[in-house]
């Protein structure tokens, strides 16, 4: 299957998960992309590791963000490495970075520059606070964005102190966002003929990311987020919305009427609550009946009830549990990349599927520097 | 110019993911138009955070489906339905998230569709994909959070697992959907062909654990373990994490544990000096660290720290961050006004595009509010 964005050359300068994450998905839909390393160390990620876990040498996160992609090391502090990297430019239709303000202009890769040396290129930039304003310079890490956005009042039971998402949900909903401005912009070159500029960061994509809560701020005058004092999942939202334990497991429930849930579980205390404005208003004391309720059965128990009335409900599982289950296998979400050493890992593929076919890639992490010689043959040999 | 420009967009999507996505090609430039039925229109429109209503649909539903146009059609009646298909032979893209079968059943599904308009780029969000013994089963955030694994990375280790308390899996759904429409207008000015576009919850879901399912997959399936307090990834070795000061909390990301200890004043026990035991002590150089933290205040830590670049951070609610500087000076928010004259400030876009933020001051839609017009517009009469 030909893949839509074959054709495309990305010329991608981003470190860490931010920009990499964008890449990545620009070379599972097809395009070609070229990681810029500096030499010896390379991106900062190949040393950053997961649990300390190591593979083929470098870390798994590195393993993870960078498979389907090139490597070519240039020290753009170097003139000769830069003219090298501009003859690329020239015939790049995208280039990604996400150095902090200040730096691109001392590797000659800001946006002018590039510009003048290809005026159809899409420049993407990614930051962590934007531009401007007095944050500009701080360093945009994921768990940084959270804690300042207010991210981490919205998790976890009232009382709890900031909660964080256990992952760097920021880096990558930025990356996917600078993904969906690229594309874009790439769509616009093909009609209008004309490049552009893409700018996200990630501050902006928390907030966004946040936008309902963020909005009911806006609309309520203020209040202040209050969790559910037990079985949060949502601050905003009411009864039964959350996770509760049962006697093996824990289960999780979203919305429905809790009178017809008191009905189909047995718990009549729950009919007392007619009111839908009340399952907001008194969530605390209906989850804590719920919870009590729920805690002496199994978990197959509550779903033999709840199910086939169509409840919204889920049993939660660990991705043991998960990937042992049929529905999860026949999605054949984990696939198996080679690099060229011989060494082959698993990994999750993209999550995108085109035409009925998954988008996926055999293709693993490169070498730092990997792709050098090639490159400069490719590119370079008939000067 | 806007990227999107001329692209028209029909919406049969409902609740979060679908029109997340469909909110996010209007902003960059699209008419997204929601195909919905008549009177009550999409069920999203009565589904409400805190009981908050604009109108009478939801402010949730106002925040996500703010600037397209609504036009309301019952595509179980004949007349409505061949106006809807009218409308298709006029669209770039068109999205929904029925569970399998029901567009099968109303005659709109990608085959009908593909014959009606071949260029047409159909857009579907499923809950679990589009076979198998799930296909059937509701796909909602917080249920596909908690079967994916997701729930058991955030929160203390002695906590019950932890939902982010947002829509998560809708929004990366959302996301991942757009990436794919893009790809495929994108390959379709080659082609000139259409093609079918399809997402789920849960695999956008596992996709954004993709490094640590990557882990999981090459350390020998070892399940996560939370930190014991300060919890913010189970897989990256301390001090990652947040403490309680005196005053506050303050956040540590990544930063080298025995340079934070030198700026702390205080020394590094012997046994915490290799640096495996960042990761294998995790919850003992936490719990050493937080004895001192919480000494002084969060302003007293920040002073030491950020001239060093240490990479920390204050910890904010709405109110102190929506009131700080550094938020004003994004220009993030903006107002939007209903045809019957509400306001209602919300977040824009959050991709600036040729260095310009994009605004747009048009509300979501009453239900069929914009009937008339695409009659005429697309002459379906």
């Amino acid at each position: 299957m030909e893949k839509p964005l074959e054709g495309i050359l990305v010329i991608d300068f981003s470190q860490y998960l931010s920009g990499p994450s964008a890449s990545l998905r620009l070379a599972d839909l097809g395009a070609r992309v070229i990681k810029i390393e500096k030499p010896i160390i390379g991106d900062s990620c190949r040393t950053l590791y997961c649990s300390n876990v190591v593979m083929n040498g470098e870390s798994s996160m590195f393993h993870a963000i960078n498979r389907n992609k090139e490597s070519y090391v240039a020290d753009m502090k170097s003139p000769e490495a830069r003219k090298k990297v501009y003859k690329l430019i020239e015939k790049a239709d995208v280039l990604i970075h996400n150095y902090r303000p200040g730096v691109v202009e001392k590797l000659g890769i800001d946006q002018k520059t590039i510009q003048s040396i290809n005026s159809g290129i899409i420049y993407a930039e990614l930051s962590g606070y934007g531009k401007e304003g007095i944050w500009k310079n701080k360093p945009g890490l994921d768990l940084l964005i959270q804690s300042v956005s207010g991210l981490t009042q919205l998790n976890g039971n009232d009382g709890a102190g900031p909660v964080p998402i256990g992952l760097a949900v920021v880096d990558i909903l930025s990356g996917a966002h600078l993904t969906q401005g690229i594309l874009a912009c790439l769509y616009r070159k093909q009609i209008k003929g004309i490049g552009g500029s893409v700018a996200v960061s990630m501050l902006e994509s928390a907030l966004e990311y946040q936008f309902e809560s963020v909005t009911c701020f806006f609309r309520d005058g203020g209040a202040p987020t209050v969790r559910p004092k037990t079985n949060s999942a949502h601050a905003y939202l009411g009864a039964p919305y959350g996770i509760y334990a049962t006697k093996n497991g824990n289960i999780a429930l979203a919305m429905g009427s809790i009178p017809f849930l008191g009905e189909l579980l047995g718990c009549l205390e729950l009919t007392n609550y007619p009111e839908p404005e009340s399952w907001f208003t008194k969530r605390d004391e209906i989850k804590n009946i719920l919870a009590n309720h729920l805690k002496q059965k199994e978990t197959k128990y509550w779903l033999s009830i709840l199910e086939p009335a169509d409840i919204w409900c889920a049993e939660i599982m660990d991705w043991k549990t998960l990937f042992d289950k049929e529905a999860f296998k026949i999605l054949e979400m984990i696939q198996e990349v080679n690099m060229s050493d011989g060494y082959t890992f698993k990994t999750t593929r993209c999550p995108i599927q085109v035409n009925g076919a998954w988008l996926t890639s055999e293709i693993g992490t490169p070498k730092l520097g990997e792709h050098t010689e090639a490159i400069n043959q490719e590119f370079y040999s008939s000067n | 110019m806007l990227p999107l420009e001329g692209i028209t967009v029909l919406e049969f999507a409902q609740f979060m993911a679908g029109p997340s996505a469909g909110l996010k090609m209007a902003d960059l430039g699209a008419k997204v138009i929601k195909i919905e039925r008549p009177k009550t229109g999409e069920a999203g429109r009565q589904i409400a955070l805190k009981n908050l209503f604009i109108d009478e649909s939801s402010m949730v539903f106002h925040t996500a489906n703010r600037n397209k146009q609504s036009y309301a059609a019952n595509l179980k009646d004949k007349e409505d339905l061949e106006k809807v298909k009218k409308l298709i032979t006029h669209a770039d893209v068109m999205t929904h998230n029925f569970r399998p079968g029901v567009m099968e059943k109303i005659g709109l599904d990608y085959d009908t569709v593909h014959a009606i308009n071949p260029k047409i780029i159909y857009g579907v969000v499923s809950g679990y994909g589009p076979v198998g013994p799930w296909a059937k089963k509701p796909g909602q955030d917080l249920l596909i959070q908690s079967l994916s694994g997701f729930v058991n990375l955030s929160g203390n280790n002695e906590d019950t697992p932890t939902a982010s308390g947002l829509a998560t899996s809708d929004i990366f759904t959302g996301v991942h959907l757009v990436q794919g429409i893009l790809a495929a207008l994108i390959s379709r000015n080659k082609t000139n062909k259409g093609a079918k576009v399809e997402v789920s919850l849960l695999e956008s879901t596992l996709d954004i654990q993709f490094e640590l399912l990557t882990t999981y997959l090459n350390d020998g399936n070892q399940q996560p373990k939370r930190a014991e307090k300060g919890n913010a990834h189970a897989y990256v070795g301390a001090p990652y994490g947040v403490y309680a000061t005196k005053d506050g909390y303050i956040a540590i990301a990544l930063t080298p544990l025995d340079a934070l200890v030198n700026a702390m004043g205080i020394t590094l026990p012997s046994q915490f000096l290799d640096k495996k035991t960042w990761y294998t002590e995790k919850d003992a150089i936490m719990s050493f660290l937080q004895g001192y933290l919480v000494q002084e205040t969060t302003q007293h830590w920040l002073a030491i720290f950020e001239p060093l670049d240490f990479r920390v951070a204050d910890v904010y609610d709405y109110k102190t961050f929506l009131n700080h500087e550094a938020y004003k000076v994004l220009k993030m928010d903006q107002e939007v006004i209903t045809s019957d004259g509400i306001k209602m400030k919300t977040t824009r876009c959050p991709i600036r595009i040729d260095g310009a933020r994009i605004f747009n001051e048009k509300s979501a839609p009453k239900v069929g509010e914009d009937n008339v017009l695409i009659d005429k517009e697309f002459n379906l009469n």
